[in-house]
């Protein structure tokens, strides 16, 4: 068949286009002019070229935050996604139960960030927080402001109890739309409970595991109210992650330049992990002898 | 091997039934022969399905007993019921490849890897599977994937049934019909009882040697192709087998003659002599369209009708005619010219059934 080439329905996107370029591109263009110039005032201006992203790069505190970041995006991860998909299996299938347990389950994840970092403050509290205390009564000397230990173990478990409903919800509907026949089969077939998991349930939530682990990725990786309300990236800082270190830097230091090209950086690495992946994943479902 | 016998078996999807509508199976009787090919057959929600998932254990019966070779079977779950069963829908496992599709029942009961290997390969063969057993289950074609699912069952050396549950839904027609035979090969080269649910009829007749009618909770006639044609033992039968369905006139007898609304039907005195040994008001005589004899003039033991349309079908045409208050499909052959106005219509007895509440009574033909 001869495919006749025809380009015009691309004018159709122009739209598109527009609300995009106000909504992104512009944006992210301002930052991209700032990273590259060293900005004194309004007339005053020099530009520095790839200076400032140099100077970012071999910043050891950045260097530092960089790491502490991967660490907690990969910990809760770690935690959260096996945590999800299980509250998600064992969730009741239906009758009231199961709109009981969704609503409860949901409930973390309509709480504003600032208030979960509030919740978590007062709970941590060695006089009057549940958790503190009980943890001090329990002859363990919790303390957040001065152990690193526990500022991490906390800020993690805050994560994960604000979080791990968003897994589980996803994954709860991913179980739900695999068809009885499956199990059915699956019963005749005589499989275990974990071929059932491995053969039928987990291939069935390949793809909304993929949307969860990508948005929280993103999502914890550019991490910044909770940390900050609960131990204001402290003690010391052990509990600094980029965007706070990035906020320092551009709203306390009014380093405007430095602080552009960082966000580049940052958004770079956040595309970049986000990238591979998504190809990685994607490229496994792929027959490995296409064609044959 | 196994005969699957079912006994008294009832089945309702209310907690408490109280009337017979209340349930899904009504209480039936029936035995599934060893090593024979049955279809199941009956239009959407008369229970079909229900009674396969009986069968494999996949529900439990509300009352009664399933027993395989006399074996009560009632508690047992799926898994240790010796059945395989194929859904609408094919079911295959997305990430592994067609080999492991196949060898997961017999990796399942830790059968031995060589073991396995040769039965796979001999399945495969069977199903034209070989050139695709390496390949991801999930990018096969709806057809393979049907097959697939159906291999699972046939690798198991202890099956000794299968069961369909209108397996070829989602399959191109030209495909199913070789599907089809594929499914009867396989019959007959490893002797097991298959059960195969349908809503179509002609899926049944070419599959099967005998064929279960189901209608509302109930097997209303079990038998041959042919005789669910010649003899339909319910009114259901009639209607739903065969294109166009059965005729049926409402009909009663008076003065010793058979009369539908005010007009005679003259077929043998010993049709009028059974009805008037019954006491129902709900009598039926009923004649296939292929059997009814049309002339263009006036014959001995006929009835006038009206000639109100002609369907051509290529072979044969089907005439719409009127007769008193009824409308009758009858069948000529194409080389039969069609009347037009008026036409004579012949009943030939042994061609003629009395259905007394739908079901139909014997007569005999000396």
């Amino acid at each position: 068949m001869n495919k006749v080439y025809d380009n015009k329905a691309w004018l159709l996107i122009l739209p598109m286009l527009a609300l995009v370029s106000f909504s992104a591109i512009i944006p992210l263009m301002t930052v991209v002019n700032y990273s590259v110039q060293d900005v004194f005032d309004a007339n005053t201006r020099f530009f520095t070229g790839t200076e400032w992203f140099t100077q970012m790069l071999n910043d050891p505190t950045l260097q530092s935050a960089l790491l502490r970041q991967f660490a907690f995006s990969l910990t809760v991860l770690a935690i959260e996604v096996p945590l999800g998909i299980g509250i998600a299996l064992i969730m009741p299938k239906k009758g009231w139960q199961a709109s009981a347990v969704l609503i409860l389950v949901t409930l973390p994840l309509l709480i504003p960030w600032n208030v979960v970092g509030s919740i978590w403050q007062i709970f941590t509290r060695g006089d009057i927080g549940l958790m503190g205390w009980g943890l001090r009564e329990l002859g363990y000397g919790y303390n957040i402001t001065r152990s690193a230990v526990d500022a991490w173990g906390t800020i993690i478990l805050m994560d994960v109890w604000h979080w791990t409903p968003l897994i589980a919800l996803l994954c709860y509907s991913g179980l739900r739309s695999i068809p009885e026949a499956y199990y059915q089969a699956a019963r005749i077939d005589r499989a275990s409970k974990w071929s059932v998991f491995r053969y039928i349930q987990l291939p069935k939530l390949t793809n909304v595991l993929v949307i969860g682990v990508l948005l929280r990725f993103m999502h914890s990786f550019m991490i910044y109210a909770e940390p900050f309300v609960l131990t204001g990236g402290g003690p010391g800082s052990s509990t600094t992650f980029l965007s706070q270190s990035l906020t320092t830097m551009a709203i306390g230091q009014q380093d405007l330049g430095p602080s552009a090209a960082f966000s580049l950086i940052y958004f770079l690495i956040i595309l970049l992990v986000s990238w591979v992946f998504y190809t990685a994943i994607m490229n496994m479902q792929k027959d490995k002898e296409e064609g044959v | 091997m196994a005969e699957i016998t079912l006994k008294a078996l009832a089945h309702s999807y209310l907690g408490n039934p109280t009337s017979p509508e209340d349930y899904a199976i009504r209480e039936m009787d029936h035995v599934w022969h060893h090593g024979g090919a049955y279809a199941l057959l009956g239009p959407s929600g008369c229970g079909k399905s229900t009674l396969l998932n009986i069968i494999s254990g996949l529900l439990q019966p509300s009352s009664g007993e399933v027993l395989f070779d006399g074996e009560l079977v009632n508690t047992l779950p799926p898994e240790e019921r010796n059945i395989a069963q194929v859904f609408q829908f094919p079911v295959i496992y997305d990430t592994m490849t067609v080999f492991d599709n196949l060898a997961f029942p017999l990796r399942n009961v830790g059968t031995p890897e060589e073991k396995i290997r040769e039965k796979v390969l001999e399945v495969a063969d069977v199903l034209e599977l070989t050139p695709l057993l390496k390949r991801k289950a999930k990018n096969l074609t709806a057809d393979e994937k049907q097959k697939v699912s159906m291999g699972r069952g046939l690798v198991r050396e202890d099956v000794s049934a299968i069961l369909f549950d209108e397996p070829l839904t989602v399959i191109d027609p030209q495909l199913k019909w070789k599907l089809r035979r594929k499914l009867k090969e396989i019959h007959r080269r490893f002797n097991i009882t298959m059960v195969y649910v349908t809503h179509d009829q002609l899926e049944a007749s070419t599959f099967a040697d005998k064929i279960a009618v189901m209608y509302d909770g109930q097997v209303v006639q079990f038998g041959t192709p042919r005789e669910l044609f010649e003899q339909p033992a319910h009114t259901f039968v009639g209607y739903f087998i065969g294109s166009p369905g059965m005729n049926f006139l409402d009909v009663r007898v008076r003065d010793g003659q058979l009369f539908s609304g005010n007009d005679v039907v003259p077929v043998g005195q010993r049709f009028c002599d059974i009805i008037a040994n019954t006491h129902s008001d709900n009598i039926k005589l009923g004649i296939r369209p292929d059997f009814i004899e049309v002339h263009d003039t006036p014959v001995d033991g006929g009835m006038e009708v009206e000639v109100v349309g002609a369907q051509d079908l290529g072979t044969n045409s089907v005439l719409s005619l009127r007769f008193g208050d009824v409308l009758l499909k009858a069948r000529i052959d194409e080389d039969q010219l069609t009347p037009k106005g008026k036409a004579y219509i012949r009943f030939p007895q042994e061609r003629v059934g009395m259905y007394v509440d739908e079901y139909r009574v014997e007569i005999d033909h000396e």
